[in-house]
């Protein structure tokens, strides 16, 4: 981003340094914590979706299998086999890179449209086999998981303890994407997104590259599902459900795809108005997530993030004339 | 009693027969899944929407209008295709310059609107209407008897589906077709309305789905979310078939619905995972699927 200007660049350092003020602060603000952690566990979700589709230039349609799997696993691991916190977590993490691989392997072979589909088919075979799988609790899912406590110090149970636990991972993802983007690999993954043939002329073994921001968009991913599992004490099938792929497409497209700042802003969004809509309208939720999609793929592409940078590019450049 | 692998032989063929029926589904599905994305570039994520709607269509028309289920069969996959028409006129349209990745997103969307609409509407719980006269009972084809009504669903899809084969391998209609999927400015040249062809196209994979609305509803329960799990199958099945080959989408639809019954009698855990199974294995040996060509 070498035509960013410097004021540009303050405005961008104030405008994330209030957000982080604002958050550290929230516990003292009143709003509902739970609220705010499951947005920031989507938020993790949909940043690990971004780094693949907007970075990468990889759609896939069943992200919802890590998130789920690992909320899955870290669940199973905290309630029935006592593991620690911590150690569920990247467990948890662990068996979502894992399926990262075997997806990854498999998806990369074709790419656009039936990368998407074939994503969309390999999440659907998580799904049955969470459905039937002993230790997931078939139709009602795992329920009760405790929260434990970080290393026997700090008990999770209270909300605002936990709280600052998953802001502090939110923080160290976003600013871990941040870094991942800014390396040599991610201005590789920039070359082949917009020119792969080129990208292979030049010598760049192009599926490794794939293969490897898929894995770790899918480590990511799951580490939104495995903390949302410890925040809200269940995971459940809805968690490996297509929808919930859907729906992480949607936060990213709404907020921006290719943005920093944009899943995040798609994640509160879309949580918010679940969270706002789900007990009064009903089935209405999914006419309106619907309507969402079509008038963002119709008419607001670029996202809430991404039209006002184009906004921002297009004064300047009136200035300069 | 004869036995196929240890499993008496009325189990297996019930279920091979089950399997063709929902092979039948498959095929017919895939094959306007097929047709769509040969000519638009799009995939259609709302084929199992129209499918749905298809089969609502027919419901309604059945037990408010009292229309027959012979009438059904063809009114609903018109209204339907009419509906489809309608889509790719208002929205689809502006989306044929940009990734095609927009048209499947934007499916996605028109796909949750009509669940959650049907749902609204009709609840969750499932309908379903009588099968007609002619065709209740069952007959005895010497080796099994079977439901006279799944009978006809497998012979009516497979006469529908190589009719379609026909019609776009064996016309002039259809080599006006492929040849706009190939060149759509050329073909314009020649003073053909390509856009007009796209819109007929669309509605026309659009009313074969509903088609198969139409057919399957007395065999399974019509609920507002019967598309979106079939749809998720139907892409494995493409992706297997390879998208390009009409024939491939006809003949892997089958196939599939015949292997997914056979897994139903000796390991039915699998049944409903042993299509993506296969479809991964399909891809790690030929990437392009079964029938396609890259």
């Amino acid at each position: 981003m070498s035509t960013m200007t410097s004021s540009f660049k303050t405005a961008t350092t104030v405008f994330y340094s209030v957000l982080l003020a604002l958050a550290i602060a929230a516990p003292w603000l009143n709003i509902y914590p739970v609220y705010l952690m499951t947005l920031y566990c989507f938020g993790i979700f949909a940043c690990a979706f971004n780094l693949l589709l907007g970075f990468g230039g990889m759609l896939s349609f069943g992200h919802a299998a890590f998130f789920g799997t690992a909320a899955y696993v870290t669940g199973w691991l905290v309630t029935d086999q006592a593991w620690s916190t911590l150690s569920a977590i990247l467990a948890g993490m662990f068996s979502a890179a894992a399926l990262g691989l075997l997806f990854g392997v498999i998806a990369i072979r074709r790419s656009g449209i039936y990368f998407a589909m074939i994503t969309m088919a390999l999440a659907q075979l998580v799904y049955f086999v969470m459905l039937q799988a002993p230790f997931t609790g078939g139709e009602n899912g795992l329920q009760g998981i405790p929260r434990g406590d970080l290393l026997g110090l700090i008990s999770l149970k209270p909300d605002n303890n936990m709280y600052y636990f998953v802001l502090l991972i939110l923080v160290a993802v976003f600013l871990g994407i941040k870094r991942i983007v800014a390396s040599p690999f991610g201005q590789v993954l920039k070359a082949i997104r917009e020119n792969e043939p080129r990208a292979i002329s030049l010598g760049y073994d192009v599926n490794r590259y794939k293969l490897l921001v898929f894995v770790l968009s899918a480590t990511l991913a799951g580490l939104g599902g495995a903390l949302k599992a410890l925040v809200l004490n269940f995971a459940a099938l809805t968690d490996v459900l297509q929808s919930t792929s859907g729906e992480v497409i949607l936060m990213t497209l709404v907020g921006g795809v290719g943005t920093f700042f944009g899943p995040l802003l798609g994640a509160g969004v879309v949580v918010t108005l679940q969270d706002v809509l789900s007990d009064r309208v009903g089935s209405w939720v999914t006419v309106i997530i619907g309507c969402i999609f079509v008038i963002c793929v119709l008419s607001f592409r670029k996202g809430i993030v991404g039209e006002w940078l184009a906004f921002l590019q297009r004064r300047r450049e009136a200035k300069k004339a | 009693m004869t036995d196929i692998f240890g499993f008496p032989l009325p189990v297996v063929l019930g279920q091979l027969m089950l399997g063709l029926v929902n092979g039948s589904f498959y095929a017919l599905l895939s094959l306007g899944l097929a047709v769509i994305f040969g000519l638009l570039g799009v995939v259609n994520f709302a084929h199992g929407a129209f499918y749905m709607l298809g089969a609502y269509a027919a419901w309604l028309g059945m037990s408010y209008f009292e229309i027959n289920y012979w009438v059904a069969l063809v009114m609903s996959p018109l209204v339907v295709g009419a509906l489809g028409v309608l889509v790719e006129r208002s929205a689809l349209r502006h989306l044929y310059q940009i990734d095609p990745l927009y048209g499947l997103l934007l499916t996605f969307g028109l796909a949750l609107i009509a669940e959650g609409l049907l749902r609204e509407m009709f609840g969750s719980s499932g309908q379903s209407y009588p099968v007609p006269e002619l065709l209740r009972g069952a007959t005895n084809l010497g080796f099994m008897i079977i439901p006279i009504y799944r009978l006809w669903v497998i012979v009516a899809s497979v006469l529908v589906c190589f009719t379609t084969w026909f019609v776009l391998e064996r016309t002039s209609l259809g080599a006006t077709l492929r040849a706009a999927t190939e060149n759509p400015k050329i073909v314009q040249s020649f003073g053909i309305n390509v856009p007009v062809i796209v819109t007929l196209t669309y509605g026309a994979g659009v009313g074969l789905a509903a088609l198969a609305g139409v057919l399957s509803a007395p065999v399974i329960q019509i609920t507002p979310l019967m598309g979106s799990s079939l749809v998720t199958v139907v892409f494995a099945v493409v992706v297997i078939g390879g998208m390009g080959s009409i024939l491939g989408a006809i003949v892997s639809g089958l196939m599939l619905g015949v292997i997914e019954g056979f897994t139903k009698v000796i390991y039915p855990e699998a049944s409903n995972i042993v299509v993506f199974v296969i479809m991964a294995i399909v891809l790690f040996f030929r990437p392009a699927g079964l029938f396609g060509k890259e």
